[in-house]
């Protein structure tokens, strides 16, 4: 019997040394960049909630991080998939020991980033999206509802049955404004357009994106909006021949024939500029709101069936609204109960729109999911 | 299986009726080669294994923090695996703990939520026992369905898991909504005396203990008590045991329910102890872990501290090699190699491998060897 046993370990030890062996000829180039030297530079980390090949809101995070890379000519790591809970702090945490400044990149990610910044106080956060802060944990986003508005304009323009779908994601005050400016801009044009919204309760979820979508069109409405990061949504507008409108990138090539446009993020400009101010020490944490003037949000290129005069239409409003001339919030503005919430002459402070939960004339659809 | 006929030999495989219990050492065999089949991913993703494992080795033990780290992980997969382990000693297959881990969560935040302004020990007690009785209540609905109206249990309790987690979805997003929260789902945050006290500086809670404590009470009932004696017998012969004059349908409502318990302790301990307030991202899929951190310790509690600090050990190092390049879902593909193997060789070692020589003479085979392999 014990000889049994001896000859089943040597087979077993001696398959697992070969193996051993085996894997041990990889090349150790991987060790070299983990010895990154200390320098001047900061050392930076990234948080994702989704994948960097998501296409969306973190592909887009990502773009800023290898604009970084670039401008810094050294390597900034990141950590995908993290996910909004309790694993996210330990992420976080084990980042801080050996980088600078972190920069994580959802709304759920706050008070776990919040909770580590008080841990290391030498280290600088940065969180997008939230609205928390500490000495040396700040946030920063960029007035996404701009590039919303203008996305209404031209999606108000083209719709025929005046029923528009929109997919949003969690109904917090980030989609509630969002879907605000783009009803706004859609009825700036066509007073009779409404806008229908669906709650995914995911930022990601292509499957259920998809079926959301197949319900909207079979409900008439004829542009699908869809704020979630995957393009599942405009692909079925491609399917059904009717509009779609996506969210953080461009999504043409998903659906050509269907695209419009929708808002996009250009993160790198800002992360590039916040971390020569922690370099050079003038950073103080707190807020930072972009917006179409600094080129953090834009306007993704029309799809190519969009109309021209509807183009020129939305650029001449991209123009008045960069130049300061007009504020997507001003007044007259009524809720969907029909109350005056903004009067006229009036206009929503920045602050306000950070906060914002209701809705304005002209959208259908639960506040609460 | 059809036998191999090569060079004179019959080469079959057949029930080895003599191995009843694979020796323990397969099970470190295993995780070995599974750890090998892994490595040849990395390879083929371009990084070195051993850079791989080094790093997630550091990453879970190789700092205080990243220990209790680990051993956080850990807290509610052993209770899981523990209360899963139980049921399978006796054969239930109780695929639920993820649903009952939610009902034990969700009860104990109820407690948070309607009793507020209560002492640390009595919240935290009362907390312990909502969330017992909660993962409890939840497992007996299997129970009933299995020993009364024979309903398969693993269909039962896996269906139940997701039934749990939209009432949990429920709750978070409308009713127990945190009013300062800007809509976002998730209750507020617990006030101290709600949150179990952990270690100065890191985040390892008294969870720990509980799920320690829980471990050795199950040793000792199941080996000095006469409960714990007919929970044996019925594990070796349930046959035996029912011929023996033993209520079978109440030892398995008995063993569903503390099974359920134990998962919605871990349920009330993730709450209390690491997240601080119930939101929907309060499983991390404990539950469906803790099927493996039961198998990996063929059912044994102090088995299940081991195991269940490797599953912590594999979760907390996975994200730390996202740094050299690695995609997140290593780690969940450790895992699952990990089970494989070890499920794996456990069939391997019921069967062997009989080689007979045959004889040329008409209807007369003798055997002449024997090779048993694994």
């Amino acid at each position: 019997m014990i000889k049994k046993i001896f000859i089943k370990s040597v087979i077993c030890a001696g398959i697992i040394s070969s193996a051993l062996a085996l894997t041990g000829c990889g090349d150790s180039k991987d060790d070299m960049s983990l010895v990154a030297a200390k320098s001047d530079s900061p050392d930076i980390a990234f948080l994702y909630i989704g994948t960097v090949g998501d296409e969306g809101w973190t592909y887009e995070h990502n773009r800023g991080r290898l604009y970084l890379e670039e401008k810094l000519g050294k390597k900034v790591d990141f950590v995908e998939n993290v996910p909004e809970n309790a694993d996210a702090e330990r992420i976080i945490s084990q980042l801080a020991q050996d980088h600078d400044i972190i920069f994580a990149t959802s709304f759920g990610h706050m008070d776990y980033i919040l909770n580590s910044s008080k841990r290391f106080p030498k280290v600088k956060f940065l969180h997008a999206a939230g609205y928390k802060s500490s000495t040396n944990m700040g946030n920063y986003f960029g007035k996404n509802w701009e590039a919303s508005y203008l996305t209404g304009i031209a999606a108000g323009s083209v719709s025929k049955t005046n029923k528009i779908g929109y997919l949003a994601s969690f109904p917090i005050p980030q989609l509630v404004y969002n879907i605000n400016a783009f009803t706004l801009g859609a009825r700036s044009v066509n007073e009779d357009i409404e806008v229908n919204v669906i709650w995914n309760n995911s930022w990601y979820d292509p499957a259920n994106e998809r079926s959301a979508a197949i319900s909207m069109a079979d409900e008439g409405m004829d542009v699908l909006v869809s704020y979630p990061d995957s393009p599942a949504t405009i692909k079925v507008a491609q399917e059904r021949g009717i509009w779609g409108v996506g969210n953080s990138t461009s999504m043409a090539h998903y659906a050509p024939d269907a695209y419009i446009t929708n808002p996009v993020w250009n993160w790198g400009v800002y992360y590039e500029k916040v971390v020569e101010e922690i370099k050079a020490g003038t950073w103080e944490g707190g807020s930072y709101l972009g917006g179409l003037k600094d080129g953090m949000v834009d306007l993704a290129e029309f799809g190519k069936n969009v109309p021209e005069p509807v183009k020129a239409l939305v650029n001449k409003e991209k123009k008045r609204i960069i130049s300061g001339e007009f504020n997507i919030f001003s007044g007259p503005i009524k809720d969907r109960d029909g109350l005056e919430r903004v009067g006229s002459g009036e206009k929503i402070s920045d602050e306000d729109v950070l906060t914002m939960n209701w809705f304005v004339e002209g959208v259908k659809g639960s506040l609460s999911n | 299986m059809r036998p191999l006929y090569i060079a004179g030999k019959k080469i079959s495989i057949e029930k080895d009726p003599i191995s009843t219990k694979t020796p323990w050492w397969m099970t470190v065999i295993a995780v070995v080669l599974a750890l090998v089949f892994c490595a040849g991913f990395m390879l083929l993703n371009g990084n070195n294994p051993i850079t791989v494992f080094s790093k997630m080795f550091s990453g879970a033990f190789g700092s205080l923090y990243g220990l209790s780290e680990t051993l956080l992980k850990a807290i509610p997969l052993m209770l899981c695996g523990l209360g899963v382990a139980i049921a399978y000693r006796i054969s239930v297959w109780n695929i639920g703990a993820e649903g009952q881990f939610v009902m034990g969560a969700i009860a104990a935040t109820s407690i948070t939520i309607y009793y507020p302004g209560m002492g640390a020990f009595s919240s935290i007690t009362l907390m312990l026992l909502a969330g017992f009785i909660a993962g409890a209540l939840w497992a007996l609905l299997v129970a009933i369905c299995r020993s009364y109206f024979d309903v398969n249990e693993v269909i039962c309790s896996l269906m139940l898991n997701y039934i749990a987690i939209l009432f949990l979805s429920f709750l978070v997003f409308e009713p127990w909504k945190d009013p300062n929260g800007f809509n976002f789902p998730g209750t507020a945050i617990f006030s101290s005396s709600q949150k179990l006290p952990a270690l100065d500086d890191l985040r390892l809670h008294l969870g720990f203990l509980i799920a320690l404590a829980a471990i050795l009470l199950y040793a000792v009932l199941v080996k000095f008590t006469h409960w714990g004696y007919q929970l044996r017998l019925l594990s070796a012969n349930a046959n035996a045991a029912r011929y023996a004059g033993m209520n079978v349908k109440r030892q398995i409502i008995i063993v569903l329910m503390i099974s359920g318990g134990l998962a919605g302790i871990a349920g009330m301990v993730e709450v209390s102890g690491v997240t601080h307030r119930l939101s929907q991202g309060v499983t991390s899929g404990y539950g469906y872990t803790a099927i493996i951190v039961a198998w990996l310790a063929r059912l044994n509690p102090i088995g299940i501290v081991i195991s269940s600090i490797l599953c912590g050990a594999v979760i907390v190092g996975g994200y730390s090699v996202q740094l050299i390049g690695l995609p997140a879902s290593m780690a969940l593909m450790i895992q699952g190699a990990i089970l494989f193997f070890v499920i794996g060789g456990e069939v391997f070692s019921q069967y062997r491998i009989r080689v007979e020589t045959i004889s040329p003479k008409k209807n007369e085979q003798t055997s002449s060897s024997k090779v048993e392999v694994l």
